[in-house]
């Protein structure tokens, strides 16, 4: 039953895609994406109640080998994410009918929209491993063409062809990972091969789980393929809600959630996840609290939070990531699309064009300060509880409890973590106080159509955490609860501090001469163009400068010895089969040459 | 059934001569029609419970005194590559029909297409060796015809350079067919598969290998003996870069799997390592060569060897998985490519050229449809699941993970890794395309010009591929179910 409810949980988005490609100019905007975003998201909510592991497979083809099957698998995760995306998507839909009104290119944008919603529900509910791969890539290309929605302008279509290859080349680090498990369990269902994960020797789970983990950094944006991530902001901002914070960067935990036996057989794997981590934790919320556009800031933070979860991972802390992914959707969502009503109203999004929109647009103002708050991790947002969560997490791995990493690299993490916390708390609030606050300007406030899911998503970003307080396991620990308050008072406090001393400055400002270098996130862009892209096109065009030459000359050369080569095996096969064949060529030729003269 | 497959374009060939030539194009269509027809036919009644042995067969004496005998036959293996050289043929013939673009001496190209046609068809459906040969010489000349006859301003030397060096391979094949033969004293291609190499040394396998799969090579191609290829799609006409592409390419991987890998099979252990070599070293000097690539079409073809590396590279694991893999592999790249060249036939019809520079981007504003079909094709051809391109690609890397025995792991892994990066860089070199020619604003030069989006004519012709491209990428077992069956018995020694 379950298992047969979960089923068109992932077509209707699907069959709405499918039907709006082709006829979606002719309908009424909208009508079919939002009808399949939301038949979906009423079954998904009855599937996630029904709250029963279920299976249901099929076999999609013979390989030779091990046979590919297609299927749902629904567990108590995937029932859980699986609510989540829907929802967002739903909201998401909704939003965009409001914000790309009179756009010539809305009805593939919502078809589009309907696609990656099924393809993340198909990695979210796949019960066989190269189903999950398929829908990871398709989320890639939907990606590529969401961020390149405005194709003519170059600086989208680059930085869309940038988000496919490095998430591609991530992609490929999944695939191998899948063949890797998929070989030695002799299936690609998960559920065999999660069986099979005692039986599986430890340097084929390590290499498996590494390999998982190149997957997952690139999908996810985490060090040292993040830089995607930030020109994604080329993007229509319910995009980068959609995408880039609440569902396909989301896959990367998803995935190490649902495979975490196979990374717990492998801590070594576990330790590299968490040094990554923390370097992209720290590393995207310097960046983010020097970022000079709004939607870069959040870019940056989603980053950054996305850190947080694997960080919760990798110590042991399962349920604390999935409260933060589920909690981070809810906020993350919401911030994009405020900046998105933020980006209608004023028309850009550079922090230094913005301010003093507090009176002019209040129900953005309201909305979009309960998802800074539960950005910082203030109580009693949902933010503030899942953090706490993965606080806590750390701290009982650093403390030795139960630590799957190394102590050493538990500690890290703890301290990451609280730092993190800070500088997320001081970076939320600047961009709350650039975007607010300061000099009033005139605006005026979004319509109904976009202001209604934001007052939808802002209930979950507030209560999420308050609501989830029946399950013990998600209940906050005083001690790191008091402690991450601390940090994130004293973040915000210092970027008020300043705000007071210097009312309508950037608070960034605060970083002095660093600030490019953070903003830039160490220049590694600079770096990947100076190297890979220069050497990959310098290789290029030798290969082709080398192919007109030197092969198309011995070609030219080998046609002349042809003819000494032909006489070669003339001589050695004298004698009646060579007559006949020859005889037949000719006959053909004859045709040929009559064919051409003739007409 | 399978003769009437033949003598259909073969009397269609003569016949269209005697044919006023304003009716010519519309003879072709009906002619190859009624091949696709026949296709379908045997497609439907073919029992796919023994897709392993050879049905509608045929076996008639013809010369004797070198056991030549009309000897034909389709199984699960020659079915999918009948049934889609029967459907691209007919889809060129309906290209060549559209009021728009009536070619030159019309009488002449259809009567080369047809008998390219029966060569390439004959081919498929010969389980003779020497009849095998015969076939795959009869491709040859009308196909030199079509490049020198119809093709573009540098066509004479591209059809010189396509004649002398793959008659140069197929010299090289029958030389190494004749070896066969001469230890074996059969041409019968379903009693060498049987007895798998059973009484032949390992040197006269091994020998025997290369000059087989040294000779095909040439055709499918293989990197380094690719050069020929670029330039002859380059200046050969649509509707020959279409067949170039979506056929006479899988004439050579497919010799390679009824062939050389199954009747030598230890000639195949000792080279299948440096075949699959030159299949990961040939995908990613293809995206290389791609990636700095000015001209579209150029582009296609380069595209053409990175794909062909991959199904070069499921054949050399020699495992089920990558065989296969490779027949799949031929047939997402034939639908694929095939669409590829007819959308840049169009393209080249509207700006005159297809010179990325000189398009010079804009292509999704100035023709939104055509410059859609642009971004599936390219889309589909760097491999995205749910379309064909995905699972050829997807099952040669998994076979590499676990080749046969005999071969070294180690060596399939580092074949593995490059093959991965090998789609890092399809992908990038197809995106890049896609960012130069489909988006970006229209340049002024062509911001006057006016030209239409796709005709129906136009439609008609490339929906088929368009459908069957989205069909077996998310139900492959249209293709797999029918040649797994064929491709264990193959393997097993019949």
């Amino acid at each position: 039953m379950t298992a047969a409810l979960a089923v068109p949980v992932v077509l209707a988005p699907f069959l709405a895609a499918a039907v709006g490609l082709p006829l979606g100019r002719r309908l009424p905007p909208g009508i079919v994406a939002i009808a399949g975003t939301a038949v979906s998201a009423v079954l998904a909510i009855a599937v996630a109640v029904s709250s029963r592991p279920a299976e249901t497979l099929a076999r999609l083809t013979p390989t030779g080998g091990i046979a590919v099957t297609v299927g749902v698998r629904v567990g108590g995760l995937s029932a859980t994410v699986a609510v989540m995306v829907t929802l967002v998507a739903l909201a998401v839909q909704v939003y965009s009918v409001g914000y790309l009104r009179g756009d010539p290119r809305y009805p593939s944008y919502a078809a589009l929209v309907s696609l990656f919603t099924a393809a993340m529900l198909t990695v979210v509910l796949s019960a066989d491993l190269l189903l999950t791969y398929a829908g990871w890539e398709v989320m890639g290309v939907c990606s590529y063409f969401l961020i390149g929605h405005h194709w003519e302008r170059p600086a989208a279509s680059s930085a869309a062809v940038k988000s496919f290859l490095m998430t591609r080349f991530g992609d490929v680090g999944f695939l191998f990972g899948v063949f890797v498990l998929g070989t030695a369990a002799g299936s690609f269902r998960i559920t065999d091969v999660l069986a099979a994960v005692p039986t599986m020797s430890h340097t084929t789970v390590l290499a498996a789980a590494l390999l998982m983990v190149v997957g997952v950094v690139g999908k996810s944006a985490q060090f040292p393929l993040h830089s995607w991530l930030p020109d994604a902001m080329a993007g229509p901002a319910p995009v980068s809600a959609l995408i880039h914070a609440a569902t396909m960067v989301a896959a990367g935990v998803y995935l190490v959630a649902l495979l975490f036996p196979v990374f717990l057989a492998a801590p070594l794997a576990l330790d590299v996840l968490a040094v990554l981590a923390v370097v992209s934790m720290l590393g995207a919320a310097l960046a983010a609290f020097a970022s000079a556009d709004l939607k870069r800031v959040l870019a940056y933070s989603t980053i950054s939070q996305l850190s947080l979860m694997f960080a919760a991972l990798a110590v042991g802390g399962r349920t604390a990531a999935i409260a933060h992914l589920v909690s981070h959707a809810a906020f993350k969502a919401l911030l994009f699309l405020c900046a998105g009503a933020v980006i209608t109203a004023v028309g850009g999004g550079l922090l230094t064009d913005l301010g003093g929109l507090r009176r002019a647009m209040p129900v953005t103002f309201a909305t979009m300060t309960v998802g800074f708050a539960a950005l910082a991790g203030f109580p009693p947002t949902s933010g503030f509880f899942s953090k706490d969560l993965v606080v806590a997490a750390a701290g009982h791995a650093a403390s030795g409890e139960a630590a799957l990493v190394t102590v050493a690299v538990a500690w890290l993490v703890a301290v990451a973590v609280l730092l993190t916390a800070g500088v997320t708390a001081a970076y939320a609030t600047r961009a709350w106080l650039l975007t607010f606050f300061g000099t009033e300007r005139p605006a005026r406030e979004a319509g109904p159509v976009l202001t209604g899911p934001l007052l939808a998503l802002a209930a979950p970003a507030l209560l999420l955490g308050l609501a989830a307080l029946r399950w013990p396991e998600l209940r906050p620990e005083w001690g790191s609860a008091l402690a991450s308050v601390a940090v994130v008072v004293l973040g915000a406090g210092v970027v008020l501090a300043r705000w007071r001393a210097a009312p309508g400055r950037d608070p960034a400002d605060l970083l002095g001469r660093a600030r490019p270098l953070l903003a830039s996130a160490w220049h590694t862009d600079d770096l990947y163009e100076r190297t890979v892209a220069r050497a990959v096109t310098g290789l290029a065009e030798r290969v082709v400068a080398v192919d007109d030459r030197v092969v198309g000359r011995a070609v030219t050369g080998s046609g002349r010895n042809a003819g000494r080569l032909g006489g070669l095996i003339r001589l050695s096969q004298n004698g009646n089969p060579q007559l006949y064949l020859t005889g037949l060529l000719a006959g053909v030729l004859l045709i040929a040459v009559g064919v051409v003269v003739l007409a | 059934m399978t003769v009437l497959l033949l003598v259909l374009p073969l009397l269609g060939c003569l016949a269209v001569l005697g044919l006023p030539p304003k009716r010519a194009a519309a003879f072709g269509v009906a002619v190859t029609s009624a091949t696709l027809a026949t296709a379908l036919l045997m497609a439907a009644t073919f029992d796919y419970h023994r897709s392993g042995f050879a049905q509608f067969s045929v076996n008639a004496p013809w010369i004797p005194l070198i056991d030549l005998r009309i000897h034909l036959g389709v199984d699960g293996i020659s079915l999918p590559l009948v049934v889609l050289t029967a459907l691209l043929c007919a889809l060129c013939a309906g290209y060549l029909a559209r009021p728009s673009g009536q070619p030159e001496r019309p009488r002449a190209l259809v009567a080369l297409l047809l008998l390219t046609e029966v060569g390439m068809l004959g081919t498929f459906v010969a389980l003779n060796l020497l009849l095998f040969f015969v076939f795959f010489e009869v491709v040859l000349v009308p196909m030199y015809a079509v490049i020198a006859g119809w093709g573009g301003q540098r066509r004479a030397a591209a059809a010189r350079q396509f004649i002398l060096y793959t008659l140069l391979g197929s010299g090289v094949l029958l030389v190494g067919l004749l070896l066969l033969y001469s230890r074996t004293s059969t041409m019968d291609m379903v009693v060498l598969v049987g007895r798998a190499g059973t009484g032949l040394s390992h040197g006269v396998q091994v020998l025997g290998f290369l000059l087989i799969a040294g000779g095909l090579a040439v055709k499918v191609p293989v990197w380094p003996l690719h050069s020929w290829l670029p330039d002859a799609h380059t200046q050969a006409p649509t509707v020959g870069s279409v067949l170039l592409a979506g056929v006479l390419l899988k004439m050579g991987t497919y010799g390679m799997v009824r062939i050389a890998v199954p009747m030598l099979p230890e000639g195949a252990v000792a080279l299948a390592p440096a075949l699959g070599a030159l299949g990961v070293a040939g995908i990613v000097y293809a995206a290389l060569a791609c990636l700095a690539q000015r001209d579209l079409k150029r582009l296609i073809a380069f595209s053409s060897v990175g794909h062909m590396g991959f199904v070069l590279l499921g054949i050399a694991t020699l495992t089920p998985v990558g065989i296969n893999a490779a027949l799949l592999g031929n047939i997402a790249h034939g639908l694929i490519t095939g669409l590829l060249f007819f959308l840049v036939g169009g393209i080249a019809q509207r700006y005159g050229s297809t010179d990325i520079d000189r398009i010079g981007g804009g292509l999704l504003a100035k023709a939104p449809r055509l410059g859609s079909l642009l971004v599936f094709a390219a889309v589909a051809s760097l491999g995205l699941p749910g379309l064909a391109g995905f699972w050829g690609e997807m099952l040669a890397m998994l076979s590499a993970f676990r080749p046969a025995g005999g071969l070294n792991p180690a060596l399939y892994l580092v074949f593995l890794a490059v093959a991965g990066l090998g789609t890092v860089l399809t992908a990038a070199y197809f995106l890049v395309m896609l960012r130069r020619v489909a988006q970006g604003v229209v340049p002024p030069r062509w911001t006057a010009e006016r030209f239409g989006d796709v005709t129906a004519r136009e439609w008609v012709a490339w929906t088929p591929l368009l459908v069957l491209v989205l069909a077996i990428g998310l139900w492959p077992r249209i293709v797999l179910g029918v040649t797994d069956g064929a491709v264990r018995v193959l393997l097993r020694g019949g």
